[in-house]
């Protein structure tokens, strides 16, 4: 079963000059083909201005192809009687955690998609109550979502979209504004929902570290999917990620250094104990 | 400095007032405001000054955070005791220096009014320091829903009044940052007349507005991403229905409105307060 699924892909917008004429088009996605099957956790790669948020925002709607088809749980995003069950099946968590919390309570941020779906209230509560545990925030209800931290705000977030109970969720670079300790809360509690819930994760990022988990990893560069395969089989490319001007993970990097000086190291080290096990094999 | 303003904010705690329904604090505190108006005299402003202590002491908010929210008023009341100060006339003259009197009248009028404009703000804030944003909206939300039949969009209004008081904080901390910012880049804030300290906001300005507009955008995508699509088939996390303790708040209210209302009406002899 396909949780996501583009084909040819394309969304093209108009630029324009400082009077706002249109000058030409801009391809953000050119030809991208896709496909996520239910349940499984997927990375998406790439750096500033490769396409890859633009790519985020059509799994939930916001965008619409140009050109190509982008089905969402078999629905075509385009179809406007369906834009609504796209956006529930589809949950989206953004950048900036300050701008996507409406609530002023956190119980209440997270109760906000539930209110929308028309969800009956004592359903709602059960709801809140059973997302903010699983992101570990149950103790935070009824505090102000200005007083906490970064990841913390990320995590309620997650919550407000968890709580509208989506087949999937798509990360669009949820740690990019967080220091490292909001980044690891983050990671690790989408970690544990794709365990207990068994929900697909899409995860926008430019931070290798956190995809190393992935079932499949995307790189994109300028509007086209240029690497597609397993994080082994990506990391174990380090020469080309660089092309496309992406880090490899330290570990991965030292390997790397030490295997083209002449030890007999495997490619695609991602962790920092397979290093240790392999430098120690090597006596 | 800017971030003291607390005006506007809600302070969670557990308290009867907190638990209230949001209709009923809105009435309270327009009745309350009110009969600050209809009355002005010293029994008047004994009973209102008791209700509001009740009121706040019930509310568990400290007093330091409401006299906090009075920061932003401290000119404006100022000014208001200066100008009934020496411009009311009536009574024995107390002071009479150059061309500045003070007559009794005038003292009486200017404590008043004082006393006035600082309950107006505190029960007001009293109101929004008990009572969620959210709640505040479901509320007036509910009391204004018959204007819907003449295309008023109660929905949409009070949704937009609820993500402003959300946002009151994140600007203010992100103006604090801008200051910073220029005032690091050698700008100057603090001295210069009126007119130039004016002119010295514009790099504040600026780039306050290209982000606030920046998070609006975002905000209304975030919305969107959760299935907002306005008031219709909505349901609530927290519908609200009257309970036995909002019948009696009512009560208290009216109660207290007619002792006011009485008190200013058949209370013929005024009391000096010196």
């Amino acid at each position: 079963m396909k949780m996501i699924h583009a084909e040819k892909l394309v969304y093209e917008y108009d630029k324009r000059d400082e009077e706002g004429n249109v000058i030409g088009t801009n391809r953000a996605i050119d030809g991208v083909d896709i496909d996520v099957p239910q349940g499984s956790f997927v990375a998406v790669l790439g750096h500033n201005g490769s396409g890859k948020s633009t790519l985020a925002k059509h799994m939930n709607a916001i965008l619409v192809p140009t050109g190509g088809t982008m089905w969402v749980d078999g629905r075509d995003t385009r179809d406007p009687a369906e834009l609504w069950n796209v956006r529930q099946t589809a949950g989206m968590v953004f950048q900036n955690p300050d701008n996507q919390i409406i609530g002023t309570v956190v119980e209440e941020d997270v109760g906000f998609g539930p209110e929308n779906l028309g969800v009956p209230t004592d359903e709602i509560w059960k709801r809140v109550e059973d997302s903010l545990r699983s992101v570990g925030m149950l103790e935070y209800r009824k505090s102000s979502p200005n007083k906490l931290s970064g990841g913390q705000k990320q995590r309620v977030a997650i919550a407000g979209v968890i709580a509208m109970e989506p087949k999937c969720i798509v990360l669009d670079e949820p740690t990019a504004m967080l220091d490292p300790n909001g980044r690891r809360e983050v990671i690790r509690a989408v970690e544990k929902l794709r365990k207990e819930k068994n929900v697909t994760v899409i995860l926008i990022t430019h931070y290798m570290e956190e995809v190393i988990d992935a079932d499949q990893v995307f790189v994109m560069d300028d509007g086209h999917i240029v690497m597609h395969g397993t994080p082994r089989e990506i990391f174990s490319r380090v020469d080309e990620l660089k092309s496309y001007r992406m880090d490899v993970p330290q570990v991965t990097m030292l390997a790397e250094e030490l295997r083209k000086r002449g030890l007999d190291l495997p490619r695609g080290i991602l962790r920092r104990e397979e290093l240790v096990e392999a430098l120690c094999r090597l006596r | 400095m800017i971030r003291d303003i607390t005006i506007g904010q809600y302070y969670p705690a557990e308290s009867p007032i907190h638990r209230l329904d949001p209709r009923v604090k809105i009435v309270c505190t327009l009745l309350f405001l009110v009969s600050l108006f209809i009355q002005n005299s010293l029994p008047g402003y004994v009973i209102a000054t008791i209700f509001l202590g009740c009121v706040i002491s019930m509310s568990r908010v400290p007093v330091k955070y409401i006299v906090k929210g009075l920061k932003p008023i401290v000119i404006l009341l100022m000014f208001t005791v200066v100008m009934n100060l020496f411009l009311t006339r009536g009574g024995d003259t107390l002071v009479h220096f150059w061309i500045f009197t003070i007559t009794e009248e005038g003292l009486r009028t200017s404590v008043f009014m004082a006393v006035r404009l600082i309950y107006l703000v505190m029960g007001s804030s009293i109101m929004t320091f008990t009572t969620s944003p959210n709640g505040l909206t479901d509320g007036l939300e509910k009391l204004l829903r018959p204007l819907n039949k003449i295309n008023v969009p109660v929905h949409e209004v009070a949704m937009m009044m609820s993500i402003a008081l959300r946002f009151i904080p994140i600007l203010l901390e992100e103006t604090d940052k801008i200051m910073k910012a220029q005032i690091a880049r050698g700008a100057d804030f603090e001295s210069g007349n009126i007119i130039q300290r004016a002119k010295a906001m514009t790099p504040i300005l600026v780039p306050l507005f290209v982000s606030a507009f920046r998070r609006a955008n975002d905000l209304a995508m975030a919305m969107e991403a959760r299935c907002y699509n306005g008031g219709e088939g909505r349901t609530k996390m927290k519908p609200l229905r009257y309970k036995a303790q909002d019948r009696w708040a009512y009560v208290i209210t009216v109660i207290y409105m007619i002792v006011i209302f009485a008190v200013g009406r058949f209370v013929p002899f005024k009391l000096w307060i010196f």
